[in-house]
């Protein structure tokens, strides 16, 4: 350091650099968790039924990142630029050493295309893609997943991608990967997204004529109590139970 | 040297019900109707450990057509309902269905908006076999039982007897809901 | 039409062309009813309930003569909704769910599913070594078992009988080892979070080194009967044909890549469970067809071995040593053994938690009933299954109920390849390329 501790030392915004690390960027609650048991209202024995806690999935990664990290991110993020999508990653997240990119659903193509063929990253082999449903958490309700494996560098990468319940649409990557024509129409069966592009988006494991989306957090689990010499035990979804 | 060596002249009297139950229980051919877990088990006791062959049972028949006894082996899903049904309807009288494990039995772990909890929603089910698979022998055990039973069958009136008794016993019988047990 | 007065086995609507509904008539009727129709197209539906599709698979063939211009598949048959139950059962219960999904491979389901709650959980290395070394153990038992009866149901579907039976003759020997070592015969639910569920029973180490020297002996007559076979090459050789870049593009992992000849194994490229430390080989073949999928199964189930023998050897170091990691807030209670009843009792544990500690009895009760809680976030660590990457996807929102699985099956993605080796061909040899994926419909539909 060659400045001296002068009194008029420059405000902290003209000198980011000095500012404390914010220790958890952006994190945000995609819902909460009432109580100790599944229950509402006096169910709750436990004497915590008044608790309420936010469930917070692990925030952003600041950049650089560590390691292969983030040679796989500067490499996206340069392929994109070229690609015309500079914007298209919404931040990255590291948990437990796997690397996964929140992407914009208008961006996904541009990102599966740079993700497969630029050569330091080279991607090949999509593994799967499947739905999470967050019903609380707003204007982002449906997360759909796909799993990446890079056979040439050894690597996996994890892509997410959050559309609305109101507008469940987002671009399919049968083009990049034709692998994900089953996992999309299975998370389209069970989730109900719909993949804008894919060749023949019907549903796949459930009756055609089945109405609603089974695997939605909004579908009861659709069991029947059963009924034992002297008493009926409910299905699980409808049971006490710790969540 | 059999038993006809010991008939007096040859002739040995018998019912009409007990010959065809007879006929019926020694060529009784299962249709395969593998469905899940429960299918590896049905095949391994047609394999060579088990021996299905020992009771007349190893022809599996691949048509219901040919087939007497519908082993509905595994879970049956919703999908999976109708298809059973008409494979039922196609197979020739007398037919009998064994509800293998406890999916096919009533619907078992699996209590949710997938699987028909229990055949005999879509199908009569002649015996129920529990466990989560059934051992092979517990297949064979059920297909001896079962055996049995065809034997037992009476025909014409007597079988109508049966069934109007059968009836009469079962409209009598205590629901489920209030017998008293464990639970209560 | 020639059957519309079969009351049972009517056509359904159809848009276009005649429908003949096909259920163990006389052929002679369809053939005339052919006769009077010039065009050679028939589209043909086979299945779900089919002697010959591994399962309950559906296919519908657009045939051209004999010749196969579309294949698809309909799946869905046998969907069971096992990942939706698991969301309302414990961390630790839904691994009796997640081992029912693809049942010729139960320990992969389990370890794929426990390799993920642990990351989760950020306890992969507190795992203790034997609880590893058991897992591999069984993981490459039940390799074997899986490749024999995709061996054998290969068979029976293009007529061999015989190595049908001796395929379930072999079998047999791992079931009963698994039952010595689990207690069952399939669906065990023994790779539990943080460990195994028990130790090795007294005496199967003698077992397992008796089943190794029985199979060196068994495994020769596979090579025996079928390797150099000539109808079982003449069914088997250049069909089903999938080059490196199909595999890829369409996701196809296991035995149908490394046929291609890229060596591609996650126990190697990926190791878990300490695979690192074993000494055995990837199988790869250069044909990329059905008979070199064959040659693959049947050389790794030798590797298997070569692995069994070894986990076998470290297992007679590590006797008495924890099958389950230390953390008692993980592990379960107390190690139980099989009371004369026949359930699983610990009259110590009772003792302790009935007589002498009210915290024990407390815990234990919250353990059991409750379960652990696995901090937020996804995971995602697959492993190799007998038919490829077995992956699941886990997602947890701090509860002690997963929030969401979805398991990435190979067989589920594998059997989107039906239709690219098969088309082209002739209809008899659809039978054989769909065997060489060797797909289990429980594994596919879920
Ligand atoms: S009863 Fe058990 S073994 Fe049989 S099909 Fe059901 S889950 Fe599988």
């Amino acid at each position: 350091m060659t400045e001296d501790k002068s009194p008029d030392q420059r405000a902290l915004e003209e000198s980011p650099e000095n500012a404390p690390a914010s220790l958890d960027p952006e994190v945000r609650a995609v819902g909460v968790r009432r109580g100790m048991f599944g229950t509402r209202g006096t169910g709750d024995t436990s004497g915590y039924g008044g608790l309420v806690q936010p469930v917070v999935y692990p925030g952003l990664a600041r950049r650089p990142l560590e390691g292969w990290h983030e040679e796989v991110a500067a490499a996206l993020d340069a392929a994109l630029a070229t690609a015309g999508a500079p914007d298209a990653v919404e931040g990255v997240v590291v948990h437990r050493g796997e690397l996964t990119f929140h992407v914009r659903r208008d961006g996904l193509p541009a990102v599966a295309r740079a993700l497969r063929d630029d050569p330091s990253l080279r991607f090949e082999l999509l593994s799967g893609v499947s739905g999470v449903h967050h019903p609380d958490d707003a204007g982002r309700e449906l997360h759909v997943v796909h799993h990446l494996l890079s056979m040439t560098w050894n690597r996996r990468v994890r892509l997410e991608v959050a559309v609305p319940d109101a507008d469940p649409h987002l671009p399919s990557v049968v083009a990049t990967y034709p692998t994900a024509d089953w996992h999309e129409r299975e998370t389209y069966d069970m989730f109900g997204v719909v993949f804008d592009g894919h060749p023949s988006l019907t549903r796949i494991l459930m009756p055609d004529d089945w109405p609603g989306h089974p695997q939605r957090k909004d579908y009861p689990l659709g069991g029947i109590p059963v009924e034992y010499k002297g008493g009926s035990v409910p299905p699980p979804d409808q049971r006490r139970s710790y969540s | 040297m059999g038993i006809e060596e010991k008939l007096p002249s040859g002739v040995l009297l018998t019912t009409v019900e007990g010959v065809a139950g007879y006929m019926r229980k020694a060529s009784f051919w299962p249709a395969t109707f593998g469905l899940a877990c429960c299918a590896i088990e049905m095949m391994t006791s047609g394999g060579p450990k088990y021996d299905l062959a020992r009771f007349g049972m190893e022809v599996f028949r691949a048509s219901p057509r040919q087939a007497d006894l519908m082993i509905v082996a595994g879970r049956v899903s919703q999908k999976m309902a109708p298809v059973l049904r008409q494979i039922y309807d196609q197979m020739p009288e007398p037919k009998w269905v064994l509800a293998m494990g406890v999916c096919a039995s009533s619907g078992g772990m699996f209590n949710n908006y997938a699987i028909v909890q229990g055949v005999d929603h879509v199908v009569p089910v002649d015996m129920y076999l529990p466990g989560c698979p059934p051992r092979p022998e517990m297949l064979i055990d059920a297909i001896l039982k079962l055996h049995d039973q065809v034997q037992q069958t009476k025909l014409g009136p007597n079988r109508a007897r049966e069934v109007e008794e059968r009836e009469n016993a079962a409209l009598r019988a205590l629901p489920t809901s209030e017998m008293r047990g464990l639970l209560r | 039409m020639t059957t519309d007065h079969d009351i049972y086995a009517s056509s359904t609507e159809t848009t276009e062309g005649r429908v003949f509904t096909v259920s163990g008539q006389d052929w002679d009727q369809i053939a005339e009813g052919l006769a009077e129709d010039d065009s050679e197209r028939v589209v043909v539906n086979m299945g779900p309930q089919h002697p010959s599709t591994h399962g309950v698979l559906r296919l519908i063939l657009e045939l051209e003569g004999e010749t196969v211009t579309e294949a698809r598949c309909g799946i869905g048959y046998l969907h069971t909704g096992i990942e939706k139950n698991m969301e309302f059962r414990s961390w630790v219960q839904g691994v009796t769910f997640c081992t029912r999904m693809d049942y010729l491979s139960p320990f992969f389901n389990e370890a794929t599913y426990c390799l993920g709650i642990e990351r989760l959980l950020d306890i992969e290395d507190q795992v203790p070594e034997k609880a590893n070394v058991m897992r591999v153990l069984l993981m490459e038992l039940n390799r074997i078992s899986s490749h024999l009866v995709a061996i054998a149901t290969g068979g029976m579907e293009i007529g061999a009988l015989t190595v049908m039976t001796i395929g379930f003759r072999e079998r047999e020997l791992v079931l009963d080892l698994f039952e010595l070592i689990t207690g069952l015969r399939m669906n065990h639910a023994f790779i539990r979070p943080g460990g195994v569920a028990q130790d090795l029973p007294p005496g199967a180490l003698d077992e397992i080194r008796a089943f190794i020297a029985l199979m060196r002996k068994r495994l020769p007559e596979y090579e025996a009967l079928c390797n150099a076979n000539p109808i079982f090459k003449a069914r088997l050789v250049d069909v089903g044909h999938l080059d490196l870049e199909g595999c890829v593009a369409l996701g196809l992992t296991g035995p149908v890549l490394r046929s291609t000849g890229y060596p591609w194994d996650l126990r190697k490229t990926q190791p878990y469970c300490g695979y690192e430390t074993y000494d055995f080989d990837v199988q790869t073949w250069d044909t990329a067809d059905s008979y070199g999928r064959f040659r693959i199964r049947l050389a790794e189930m030798w590797e298997s071995l070569k692995i069994v023998e070894q986990a076998a050897e470290r297992l007679a170091g590590l006797e008495g040593a924890p099958v389950m990691v230390a953390d008692k807030k993980i592990a379960w209670p107390s190690q139980l053994a099989i009371g004369s009843d026949g359930m699983g009792n610990s009259l110590d544990h009772i003792r302790h938690i009935m007589g002498e500690s009210m915290e024990a009895l407390i815990h234990h009760f919250k353990l059991v009933t409750e379960g652990f809680r696995v901090p937020a976030g996804q995971a995602y660590v697959p492993v190799e299954g007998p038919r490829g990457e077995l992956g699941a996807h886990v997602v947890s929102d701090g509860g002690t109920r997963p929030y969401r699985v979805h398991f990435r099956d190979p067989s589920f993605t594998n059997l989107q390849a039906t239709s690219v080796m098969s088309e082209g061909g002739m209809v008899a040899d659809v039978i054989v390329a769909i065997a060489s994926i060797d797909p289990v419909m429980g594994g596919v539909d879920r």
